[in-house]
């Protein structure tokens, strides 16, 4: 009777370890790959580095559980990055760019046993395959955010009667015409006109994600125009540079320039991706599955401002962000806010409706509702931006990209 | 050169002379010699650059051997390094037939580029509309239509108004990119300029993913290797190359032979983009030619246009750029550091050329007096 007791635990315990073991996998053992479009080089990729390794330092990874491959353009490389990662012995591979989701997908097909996470991406949730992930982050409220401070600084020009036209205006450098830029000009718009509400922008163009020179000229042409401050979304320190050279405030993206531009710069908007990369991490630890959209916000601590520089910002910047950020930890304050009346107007009417292309198809077909209770749903539907509504109150210079 | 003036002999300290004839043992040891000296180099500044191996100096090891895992530790990567190496030959083929000739074409990379986009314009517009062997027919003609196109425009310019063909087919890369920027603004009208990878138009999978692309460039490098050195195109496209004036008073057109070898070379470009357009991205983007059409410029110098050698010197980039890659996934240092590695051995190779073609007199030296005769010469 012993000896069968015996047997019977011994084969229970056997089947516990062996559950467990299939639950998840041990911290120690987990690998990551990641795949870079460019390198150090680039401010954006460089976030993603620094997101990484911050990371695995929280969590005591050690360097060689996490194996990173540089320069990895978006074509058939990618696929066998993604693969050569996963021969590896990587349980999740990660890329950063968003032309690299296709083939991450080639490569997700073949190797089920694989999680393949994709940031910026928009076909996880039409895909429906179990281990092919995408992720963003809600940083339209981190704009905001940076729009309130900008609004803050219009205002104190204003009542010092300097500005350069009868109203206040921006100008921004935006890289193209696709939803991730609309979306983020927009919030910073808005965030402006929350406290400054008869502010106007104008929007200029690259064509690019990163070109120095461009991003510089395109800044120059908006302080020419009469822009009484300036922002972007474009990686470059183009921007930033023209605005010192000119004495303009500007408000910066994916980290402070606040060494090369002492006097303009005002804060910056980042995305933190460390969050995400332990939120994968401890799906794969916990042997539980990573959400097919993940959006990062203020609250997981994705959505990052820089310290405000108070040489170039206007008084009471401080005071007046931390309360608008607990407005958003606390859920009250919608970005895209369709119910406060003349808030975001379309040719002089309210938005009240609007069909977002969400699911990625080759027509591009607009597909879903996406306002309701009074705002625009932005990051919802899937987590990459989907807000590409033209309001009143921007005006594109040019559309050519 | 040292310049010798009658009865007045200075002797400079340093003194050159080109060989007469080389050795070819004495030249592949020299060769050899230099790759290890290049090998050698590059480990000292790996040590004193990259942290990891600072720390780490026992790790030594793993920075050598890491030029062999990046081609070899799996079939995996096995297979790209073969694929890797019948691109980047593709394109230093195509170029070859044009530097015979002495037209320096260092257009491949937008002849490359705009074979993409032919053949990627043909998959968008027709992909799913009709049977896929048509397709990729289509795709076929289209890349190499454009490229065709792309390659003789110099040439046209070179023959009726003598314009330079170096400047032109490197201007008409940029044009290739911008074109390319034009088209996926057209064509992806969220405005993310990315088109992704198509569904249709890809080339069957003959055992390997990889394995057609390879036999259509080993098939390719042999029917160039006799075009060029069996065939009267390729005699008159030598006796162009090697003088222009012998051509014309043999009763060679030479413009025929330029417009005609820049089709053929402007196509073989195309062939290559067709292969990267059906054959793996099913994509374009503008770097889709990856600078393979600069890359390749350097394959054939360095195997002499000679289309079997070539196929060493392609193996020999991709072996480094492969090797230098790993190095940087290993040792996680950023990602120039792999173009420092590979900049480096080159210059060695490179360099060991002029040490096979030339030889080094010092002052006071045996054979001075010799070499000063031949110099005057």
């Amino acid at each position: 009777m012993k000896k069968v007791l015996a047997l019977v635990l011994a084969l229970a315990l056997c089947l516990t370890a062996f559950a467990a073991m299939a639950d998840g996998v041990a911290k120690e053992d987990i690998k990551l790959g990641v795949i870079l479009l460019h390198d150090e080089d680039s401010t954006y990729d460089l976030n993603f580095i620094n997101g990484v390794k911050d990371a695995a330092a929280a969590l005591g990874l050690s360097d060689d559980q996490v194996i990173i491959k540089r320069n990895i353009p978006e074509s058939n490389d990618c696929y066998e990055a993604a693969l050569d990662l996963a021969d590896e012995g990587c349980q999740i591979v990660f890329a950063d760019s968003f032309g690299h989701e296709t083939f991450m997908l080639q490569a997700a097909k073949e190797k089920p046993e694989v999680d393949f996470c994709h940031a910026t991406g928009t076909m996880a949730h039409t895909e429906k395959l179990a281990n092919f992930h995408n992720a963003f982050a809600a940083i339209y409220e981190g704009r905001y955010l940076a729009g309130v401070a900008a609004g803050l600084k219009l205002n104190e020009i204003k009542e010092a009667g300097k500005l350069k036209g009868e109203v206040p205006m921006m100008g921004y450098v935006g890289a193209f015409t696709y939803a991730e830029v609309v979306s983020g000009y927009t919030s910073f718009y808005l965030g402006a006109k929350s406290v400054c509400p008869d502010v106007i922008m104008k929007v200029q163009f690259t064509g690019s994600w990163y070109d120095e020179k461009e991003e510089k000229a395109a800044a120059e042409a908006l302080i020419a125009a009469g822009a009484d401050l300036i922002s972007q979304h474009a990686d470059s320190m183009g921007a930033p540079t023209a605005c010192e050279n000119a004495g303009i405030p500007d408000v910066s993206y994916n980290g402070s320039t606040v060494e090369s531009c002492p006097n303009t710069f005002i804060v910056a908007s980042r995305i933190d991706w460390a969050p995400y990369f332990q939120y994968i991490i401890g799906q794969k630890v916990a042997g539980e599955a990573i959400d097919t959209d993940w959006t990062g916000t203020i609250a997981t601590g994705s959505v990052k401002l820089t310290d405000v520089n108070e040489q170039a910002a206007a008084a009471g910047t401080v005071e007046k962000l931390a309360e608008v950020k607990a407005q958003f930890e606390a859920g009250t304050l919608k970005v895209f806010d369709t119910a406060t009346e003349g808030f975001i107007t379309k040719d002089k009417a309210p938005l009240t409706s609007y069909l977002a292309d969400v699911d990625t198809d080759p027509a591009y077909t607009p597909d879903t509702e996406v306002v309701a209770d009074g705002y625009f749903h932005e990051s919802e539907f899937r987590s990459a931006p989907y807000f590409d509504v033209n309001i009143d109150g921007i005006e594109l210079l040019n559309t050519a990209f | 050169m040292s310049t010798v003036k009658k009865n007045e002999v200075r002797e400079p300290l340093i003194h050159l002379s080109k060989r007469t004839s080389v050795n070819p043992v004495r030249a592949w040891a020299i060769r050899i010699a230099a790759i290890v000296l290049g090998l050698i180099v590059c480990g000292l500044v790996a040590f004193l650059l990259i942290e990891k191996l600072n720390a780490h100096p026992e790790k030594i090891g793993d920075f050598y051997t890491a030029f062999i895992k990046g081609s070899f530790s799996t079939s995996r990567k096995f297979w790209k390094f073969l694929k890797n190496i019948a691109i980047l030959l593709c394109v230093s083929l195509a170029l070859t037939p044009a530097f015979r000739m002495r037209f320096w074409n260092i257009g491949g990379e937008g002849q490359t580029l705009v074979g993409v986009l032919g053949a990627i314009a043909v998959d968008f517009y027709l992909g799913g509309k009709i049977p896929e062997w048509l397709l990729l027919i289509l795709m076929f003609i289209a890349a190499l239509l454009t490229g065709a196109v792309w390659g003789v425009i110099p040439a046209l310019f070179r023959a009726k108004w003598g314009t330079n063909e170096t400047l032109f087919t490197l201007m008409m890369n940029y044009v290739a990119t911008f074109l390319v920027s034009y088209f996926l603004v057209i064509w992806v009208p969220s405005g993310s300029s990315s088109l992704g990878k198509l569904k249709y138009g890809k080339l069957p999978s003959i055992g390997n993913d990889y394995l057609l692309i390879i036999l259509i460039v080993v098939a390719l490098a042999v029917a160039l290797y006799i075009y060029l050195n069996y065939t009267k195109h390729g005699y008159e496209i030598n006796v162009v190359g090697e003088s222009v004036r012998t051509a014309q008073y043999v009763g060679i057109n030479e413009k025929k032979v330029i417009i005609r070898t820049m089709i053929l070379s402007g196509a073989l470009c195309g062939l290559a983009g067709y292969l990267i357009a059906a054959g793996l991205d099913q994509t374009v983007t503008t770097e889709s030619a990856g600078g393979q059409g600069f890359t390749g410029i350097m394959v054939a110098w360095l195997g002499k246009f000679n289309p079997l050698a070539m196929i060493l010197t392609a193996a020999l980039i991709q072996l480094l750029n492969q090797g230098a890659a790993q190095i940087s996934q290993d040792f996680d240092v950023s990602g120039a550091f792999p173009n420092v590695i590979v900049g480096i051995i080159l210059f060695f190779i490179i360099g060991s050329e002029f040490f096979i073609n030339y030889e080094i007199h010092f002052r006071g030296h045996h054979g001075l007096a010799e070499a000063g005769k031949e110099a005057v010469k």
